[in-house]
């Protein structure tokens, strides 16, 4: 299965442009410290602000740090707050749903209702407001952004579950007599994780422009840290002398989340083709 | 459509409840009581002067007393006052939403007047260079940081070719224009956050009226219509775009919570007098009535919304009403 999932995917040409990107960013990330020229931190204050030129490739910014290294050790911190996050939400996210949808109930009832007065506020108004009352943090940005995005997965999953629960594979191992568990674990599962695969990497881009919009209001990760979001933030404040410190964190997360997006639906074709268009 | 109605009203009410309750539970988060954040930076306050604020504002009471309290104030709009300036919480929400209200529709109808043709020239060349040049447009929409954009349009228009203003809603010499030059002072303002804000809604606005569209022309009521010859403008606006109509609605409430979420940052940036603006205004400066009453309004609207959306659908759509009750 996962083998014509594969074959499908490779064909989807814009999919496979975004899979590189990622890959190559993936890379960079992981090995950010072999590539940066300079220590990402080291100031020098002789040098700001200095436009792009052959020994800064990005140019310098507002304490002559080396904008290229802090774009590389950014790329790591801004993957992994869209990883972890999305890695809370997913698994919340799943969990709840393939529970609602197999149990029914009165646990489906209860936890869908929980689903519905999540999905009343604003995702990026309720991540402001618990934010903005502790003492920022990377792990509480992840945290926060992964304990508010599950229930819209949460609730494909759980409706994928009810279509599920009446196959007759289901039926069969009930008859079987396999446990709840058992079933949910080994029979349910598996059926969705395409699903979630799809969500889960749509979400990774959505995540990434999260902490952006955060680091924007000034509660995002905290500088002197690097991530793609407070360097281009800082960079609004030198709008009209340094152009280079607002394009390339601007242009690094556009591309970013386009490639995440471009793989997302790229696998959302190659897992259900009927859905393509 | 009687019982469907009053289903709907329960469920209303017990979303209501839970609202208020993760209102209230996110601003037990806080470290140290609210009098400590709103007392903190000033030495005059002595410990016996905090006694005496945290009982008058009933902190020294058990949470369930607590928010039994502040429901049942809110219920009837009550918010208390704005630890700032003392003003009740709700004149200083209610004397916002005319200017949120007006960014919103202009942004709707913005999205509404683009998406629709962007749709479904897409649908109807499928596959055709424009769909894929249009595809590529909506890509990029869904994957722009709001902000950015934001600043580019500010750079481009405010500062290197000076046509529009950058901030704000009205010029300072507002008072002195005459009614259609105040007119024209509020529209100019109104451009760069109404194309900010749209931005994002008019890409995952055009994507959904591409596919809905796609579903519908392979339907056999298209091909039958076509087939008995109508004209391809007739079968098109009478019986595929029609259909398309209806789930139009649902999106509508669902992009509501994403319009007022992404306000927080346009309306910052822009320093659009809004909702958005308050609220980070509020949240900055740690003023609790009016982030909790700003949090209760916003879900309630959005509750409202979705709700309306429903109701029309079911009266629309009579499979809606008979799969739900």
């Amino acid at each position: 299965m996962l083998r014509i999932y594969l074959q499908r995917f490779v064909r989807i040409r814009s999919g496979l442009v975004g899979a590189v990107l990622l890959v190559a960013l993936g890379v960079v990330g992981l090995a950010a410290p072999v590539f940066e020229p300079r220590d990402p931190d080291a100031q020098a204050l002789a040098e700001r602000l200095r436009p792009p030129s052959a020994s800064a490739w990005m140019g310098t910014d507002e304490l002559g740090r080396d904008v290229l290294s802090r774009m590389l050790r950014g790329a790591r911190i801004s993957l992994s707050v869209g990883f972890v996050a999305v890695g809370i939400s997913v698994v919340i996210g799943t969990g709840v749903g393939v529970v609602s949808g197999f149990l029914g109930g009165w646990v489906d009832a209860v936890l869908m209702r929980l689903v519905d007065i999540m999905l009343c506020f604003p995702t990026f108004f309720l991540i402001l407001m618990v934010l903005s009352l502790l003492e920022p943090g990377i792990f509480k940005i992840m945290a926060v952004i992964g304990l508010t995005s599950w229930p819209g997965l949460a609730r494909v999953v759980r409706a994928e579950c009810l279509k599920l629960r009446e196959l007759e594979f289901v039926t069969s191992a009930r008859a079987l007599g396999v446990t709840r568990r058992a079933i949910m674990a080994r029979h349910v599962f598996p059926n969705v994780l395409s699903y979630v695969m799809v969500a889960a990497t749509l979400g990774v881009g959505g995540a990434i422009l999260t902490e952006a919009g955060l680091s924007f209001l000034g509660l995002g990760v905290q500088p002197p840290t690097a991530s793609w979001g407070n360097i281009l933030t800082s960079g609004k404040d030198y709008i009209h002398v340094a152009w280079w410190l607002m394009a390339f964190p601007g242009l690094a997360i556009l591309a970013t989340v386009l490639a995440f997006n471009l793989v997302g639906e790229a696998l959302r074709d190659a897992i259900d083709p009927r859905q393509a268009n | 459509m009687g019982r469907y109605l009053l289903r709907r009203l329960l469920t209303l009410i017990i979303l209501l409840l839970g609202i208020t309750l993760v209102t209230f539970a996110v601003m037990q988060l806080a470290p140290g009581g609210p009098i400590d954040l709103a007392t903190d930076m000033s030495a005059k306050i002595s410990p016996e002067m905090k006694d005496r604020l945290n009982k008058l504002y009933g902190f020294d009471q058990p949470w369930y007393i607590q928010y039994g309290n502040w429901l049942a104030r809110s219920v009837q709009f009550d918010f208390g006052e704005s630890f700032k300036d003392g003003r009740p919480v709700i004149d200083k929400i209610l004397e916002r939403v005319p200017n949120t209200l007006l960014l919103n529709v202009c942004t709707m109808a913005l999205i509404f007047l683009f998406a629709i043709p962007i749709g479904a020239v897409s649908a109807l060349r499928q596959n055709s260079l424009i769909d894929r040049g249009l595809g590529i447009f909506v890509f990029v929409g869904f994957s722009m940081p709001t902000f950015w954009f934001a600043l580019i349009l500010m750079l481009l228009f405010g500062i290197f070719l000076g046509w529009l203003p950058v901030s704000g809603l009205r010029s300072l010499d507002y008072g002195e224009l005459s009614a259609t030059g105040r007119l024209l002072d509020v529209a100019q303002h109104l451009i760069l956050p109404v194309l900010t804000a749209a931005f994002t809604g008019l890409a995952f606005m055009s994507r959904y009226t591409r596919v809905a569209l796609l579903e519908v022309i392979r339907q056999d009521y298209v091909r039958a219509a076509a087939a008995k010859g109508l004209s391809p403008s007739r079968v098109f606006w009478r019986h595929a775009f029609r259909n398309t109509l209806i789930p139009m609605v649902t999106l509508l409430g669902l992009m509501l919570p994403d319009l007022i979420g992404g306000a927080f940052i346009f309306e910052t940036i822009f320093a659009y007098p809004g909702l958005g603006r308050l609220g980070m205004e509020a949240m900055m400066s740690r003023d609790y009535p009016v982030v909790m009453g700003l949090g209760t309004i916003v879900a309630f609207l959005t509750l409202l919304g979705n709700l309306l959306a429903d109701l029309g659908l079911a009266i629309v759509d009579p499979r809606v009403r008979i799969v739900s009750s």
